[in-house]
């Protein structure tokens, strides 16, 4: 690890003022931007800590009924505070191990928006919208591919807005290294329709199955995509598994995931 | 009622206490006063030329004390190989230079170009970012057999070729053997993988080099399982520093798994670097380090055949395989896949003819080198597969086609040259059956089934050879070392009893075992005996642990110590009671004369010989410590019959193991709890086999598995409780305490168990398939089922 500054600001302003320094940094719970700095893979002049800010912290309820949850929360709080939206509760009990989810944070995991990560296809399929220090973001239009964001220099991600869906589910088949998801597959019914995002798969990072959440929208059955599954093209391949494995997988899970919502 | 003392009982492992609270004494616990940090600059290209190194910048950075490279080992002496095999043609091994910084060229990624000596390590690492190194990459050489196609590029300029060896075991029985196969009634063919594998102890591996410049003594505190053994290799093939003038410390290690046996470049480079200094200098592995700087293990490519006659009696095995070596040849790198793998391709079973060709390959990967159960493993695996698929292609119940092959007359000279002295297949395998409840199976693969799940069951029989090596027979094997073991008793004038031991407990728990042999045979209570290990500064020469030895080495050793102890206490004994000495007996820990009720107890004994007032020193010295060696007249045979039961999830291929049973011979035991551990780390290890992990390297000699990220370790919920049954004991006839070892078997045992297993559970799917090589990943298993 190279030296680098570090401040805790309390605020959301000071956390963008501390971020205007050149190749500041923000930290969230440093599940991975620490490691990645401890293999000097990343250099920050500056480690700008998120986890100081009270306004970031906790969850609540919208007037508009939706979860509202601060960026800075842990998994572990989602995991025991999202009990109005199980489905991602689920999602987040299930990220990583009680270490991983005593740190990790929700924005530090969408801002990050690794290609395996869970969090990005809870928040793709459930249509969230996702709240910065300047502006708002639709989910559809948040994740822009592999680790790459519509997040510009220095915004900080503060809140996620998730709608609750009447019916979700998460499945996650895990990396046996890693315990990433090899595939994850989020199925979100609403009044008006399924979404179905994909994580794990695409190379292109986290995306939605728009044939599935077509044939779901009619009937929201296991049958109903009973022999479909995305196309292997632009599909990872690597040591665990190839292309035509993780479209197979993206099929089978999401019909899990329909069953298990019920 | 169950013992609380001595041989058979189970007392909780005394050492576990440090090692649980955090108060063990580990190398990089070690802090020399004024040591100084030493960070290798590592290759990142598998096989390149050093066209030049630039120090310039390197060397001005903040806390560099200097920067080594190969240029200054020249002259010193290269990392040694301490086994020679000699091929099926009567020549010796090719054996390359094996430099401690790399000269010329870079052989595989993670081969140290560099090392930079800093006041601390980040200044180290800071420095060798630093440095510029003008590699020309070279074509890498990977695959084995594509390494030993004509033009191939070669790993080493200076050999003929990337063969090491190929050798031929019984060469003399080649042509019986090929005749067997054409007379055969049925043959099987299988072609595997025994998937290459990295040990990953939960300690790196650390060194601390240190100098003494009032002696002149050098002292290099190391992660190793044989501290006498790297004082002798590095002492006398690198450094040129005779023993007495080098001492060699493994304090307590956080496991070995066979990959820290070697002598590794770093050892040497941190004891030559603290005296050319006059600074001690540490290296502290990181563990992406040890990905690829540990020796792997495993790695063989094999075509096995086995023949039959008419009525499904073995008639005659033949195997070719390549066998990876890596990039250099580590410690022990020959002689895993010959001597310890060739010499156990009979098995459990009476095949009269049986032909071993192996072909050891340089490659651009890192070395190669013994891993738990070391050759075993590899010959338990072909064989036990080979043998589950004969028994599916002839229609025949697996289990009963191997009772129906199994050696039953002991002792038995196996055609592979080595006597088997006891075992009972049958018995342990009447105890695998009674626990494995094969009768219910049925009904538990209808309820997978009814589930959606495929439920397989599979069984195996191993063999091992422990209790490494009869000295003069592994010589003539090529092994360039003695491996007998040694203890020194000593006994305080208190009665306390000290062990000296050249075993070396890294996990076994020795501290706990050893002081049980000692206190049955003086009727003594375990906490009077303390058992030190580890370094040559106060150990007698010893060979170490590895091979399942320490008992049946190390132990023999010890009690042949603690007897001369005893005829000694009973000479002194009889002096203190007016009697002769052929009239003491010893009995819980006192000396009393037959058939009187004269008795003088142990401390009283021990104190006389030390303070000798009343004592014959006209016939013995005052004094009461011995030395034994042992070294033994064979090696021992563990045996045993392994179950496991799967589920694999059709959709998605996962495999979960449901059921484990392990009913092993070990002879006799002396700690079974010790013993229930072993089997179960060494059965965790060959499910990780079987279903986890995997080095693999791309064709560009880069390791793909490389961190945890990738290499999936076997954990607590990827195991299910095992049954474990070791009431089968036939004593080993040869050491004195009639054991075996139990160390490595877990880990022969349990890989074809497994394989054998999913390969049921698929065919019981209506899929045509007679193997998939390990590790039996989802996606392998569902490319398998979907062609």
């Amino acid at each position: 690890m190279y030296n680098f500054d570090f401040e805790k600001p309390s605020t959301i302003a000071d956390a963008v003022s501390a971020l205007g320094t050149e190749d500041a940094q923000a930290l969230a719970g440093g599940q991975t931007l620490l490691p990645t700095m401890k293999q000097r893979l990343a250099s920050p002049s500056k480690l700008v800590s998120l986890n100081g800010i009270a306004e970031m912290q906790g969850i609540c309820t919208g007037d508009d009924g939706a979860l509202c949850i601060g960026g800075a929360t842990t998994h572990a709080d989602v995991a025991a505070g999202a009990g109005a939206y199980p489905g991602l509760a689920g999602l987040a009990a299930g990220i990583g191990d009680p270490a991983v989810r005593a740190r990790g944070t929700i924005g530090g995991s969408l801002a990050n928006n690794d290609p395996s990560a869970c969090y990005p296809a809870g928040a793709l399929a459930s249509g969230a919208t996702l709240v910065t220090n300047a502006r708002e973001i639709a989910a559809d239009d948040y994740f822009q591919g592999m680790f790459t964001t519509a997040l510009d220099e220095g915004e900080i991600l503060t809140e996620v807005r998730f709608p609750v869906p009447e019916a979700s589910n998460y499945q996650k088949f895990e990396q046996p290294a890693s315990r990433f998801a090899l595939v994850g597959v989020f199925v979100a019914k609403f009044a008006d329709g399924v979404r179905v995002a994909v994580t794990g798969a695409s190379e292109e990072g986290v995306f939605r199955w728009t044939e599935a959440e077509t044939a779901l929208s009619g009937n929201f059955s296991a049958e109903a995509i009973a022999d479909m599954a995305p196309g292997s093209d632009g599909m990872i391949s690597d040591l665990h598994g190839t292309a035509a494995y993780r479209a197979h997988l993206v099929g089978v899970l999401t019909r899990r995931a329909v069953t298990a919502a019920g | 009622m169950p013992k609380d003392n001595g041989i058979g009982a189970s007392p909780k492992r005394r050492e576990d206490v440090r090692f649980l609270s955090g108060t063990g004494n580990y190398t990089d616990d070690i802090q020399v006063n004024g040591q100084a940090y030493v960070h290798f600059l590592r290759s990142d290209i598998a096989h390149a030329k050093i066209n030049g190194i630039d120090l310039d910048a390197a060397s001005a950075m903040p806390g560099v004390i200097k920067i080594f490279t190969g240029a200054d080992f020249e002259g010193v002496g290269g990392i040694p190989c301490g086994w020679q095999i000699t091929d099926r043609h009567g020549e010796p091994m090719q054996e390359p230079a094996h430099p401690v910084l790399a000269q010329g060229k870079v052989r595989y990624v993670g081969d140290q170009i560099a090392a930079v000596v800093a006041e601390s390590v980040e200044q180290a690492r800071d420095a060798a970012e630093a440095i510029e190194v003008d590699l020309e990459e070279l074509p890498a050489v990977v695959d084995m057999k594509a390494a030993l196609a004509d033009g191939a590029t070669k790993v080493h300029d200076d050999l003929t070729s990337n063969l090491c060896y190929d050798w031929g075991f019984v060469e003399e029985n080649k042509p019986a053997v090929d005749a067997a196969f054409e007379a055969a009634a049925h043959v099987t063919t299988l072609e595997l993988r025994n998937n290459r594998l990295v040990a990953n102890p939960m300690e790196p591996r650390v060194a601390i080099g240190d100098f003494n410049r009032a002696t002149g003594d050098s002292t290099l505190y190391t992660t190793s399982q044989n501290p006498h053994v790297i004082r002798l290799l590095m002492g006398a093939f690198v450094l040129g520093i005779p023993e007495h003038k080098l001492r060699v410390v493994a304090p307590d290690v956080g496991g070995g798994f066979g990959t820290k046996i070697f002598h590794y470049a770093e050892e040497a480079f941190c004891t030559f670097a603290a005296k050319s200094l006059n600074r001690a200098v540490k290296w502290t592995s990181t563990r992406s380090e040890a990905f690829i700087s540990d020796a792997h293990g495993r790695d063989h490519v094999t075509k096995i055949e086995l023949a039959l006659d008419a009525e499904n009696n073995f008639t005659a095995v033949r195997t070719d395989t390549h066998a990876n070596m890596g990039a250099y040849l580590s410690t022990f790198a020959p002689s895993v896949p010959t001597w310890l793998h060739g010499t156990l391709m009979a098995g459990n079973y009476k095949t009269p003819l049986i032909y071993v060709n192996v072909k050891a390959v340089f490659t651009n990967t890192v070395p190669v080198d013994a891993y738990r159960g070391a050759g075993r493993p590899e010959a338990t695996f072909q064989l036990e597969r080979v043998v589950d698929k004969a028994a599916r292609e002839l229609g025949v119940d697996p289990i009963a086609l191997r009772r129906q092959n199994f050696i039953t007359e002991f002792p038995y000279a196996t055609p592979v040259a080595v006597e088997y002295d006891t075992g009972d297949y049958h018995g342990t395998m009447d105890a695998l059956e009674n626990m494995a409840d094969i009768s219910g199976f049925e009904a538990r693969r209808k309820a997978s089934e009814a589930r959606g799940k495929l439920r397989g069951f599979g069984v195996n029989c191993y063999i091992e050879a422990c209790g490494i090596a009869p000295s003069n027979l592994v010589g003539q094997l090529g092994a360039r070392a003695g491996l007998y073991e040694s203890a020194t008793v000593r006994v305080n004038a208190t009665g306390g009893l000290v062990v000296m031991t050249g075993s070396h407990s890294h996990g076994q728990g020795h501290e706990t075992s050893f002081p049980q042999v000692i206190a049955e045979m003086i009727g003594i209570d375990e906490s009077m005996v303390e058992i030190v290990h580890g370094d040559t500064a106060n150990t007698p020469m010893g060979m170490g642990t590895y091979g399942s030895r320490s008992i049946a080495v190390g132990g023999s050793a010890m009690v042949r110590a603690t007897e001369k102890i005893i005829a000694k206490a009973k000479k002194i004994a009889a002096h203190l009671m007016e009697a002769a000495d052929a009239d003491i007996e010893l009995k819980d820990g006192a000396f009393s004369v037959a058939g009187t009720d004269k008795s003088v107890a142990w401390g009283d004994v021990t104190l006389a010989a030390y303070v000798p007032h009343n004592y014959p020193l006209e016939d013995i010295e005052p004094g009461l410590e011995e030395t034994a060696f042992y070294d033994p007249a064979n090696f021992t045979y563990p045996s045993g019959a392994y179950a496991c039961e799967v589920e694999v999830d059709p959709e998605t291929g996962k495999v979960t193991i449901e059921a484990f049973n392990a009913a092993d011979d070990f002879g006799n035991i002396i700690n079974p709890m010790i013993v229930d551990g072993q089997v179960h780390g060494g059965i965790g290890q060959g499910i990780g086999q079987a279903l986890l992990e995997n080095a693999a390297y791309d064709e560009n000699g880069q390791l793909l598995s490389a961190s945890y990220m990738d290499y999936a370790m076997p954990r607590a919920s990827d195991v299910p409780f095992y049954g474990v049954d070791h009431s089968s004991q036939t004593p080993c006839t040869h050491n004195p305490l009639g054991v075996k070892g139990c160390g490595e078997a877990g880990a022969i045992g349990s890989p074809p168990a497994v394989i054998n297993a999913v390969v049921d559970a698929l065919r019981s799917g209506g899929h045509d398939i007679h193997h998939i090589d390990m590790p039996v990943s989802p996606s392998r298993v569902w490319q398998a089922m979907n062609g």
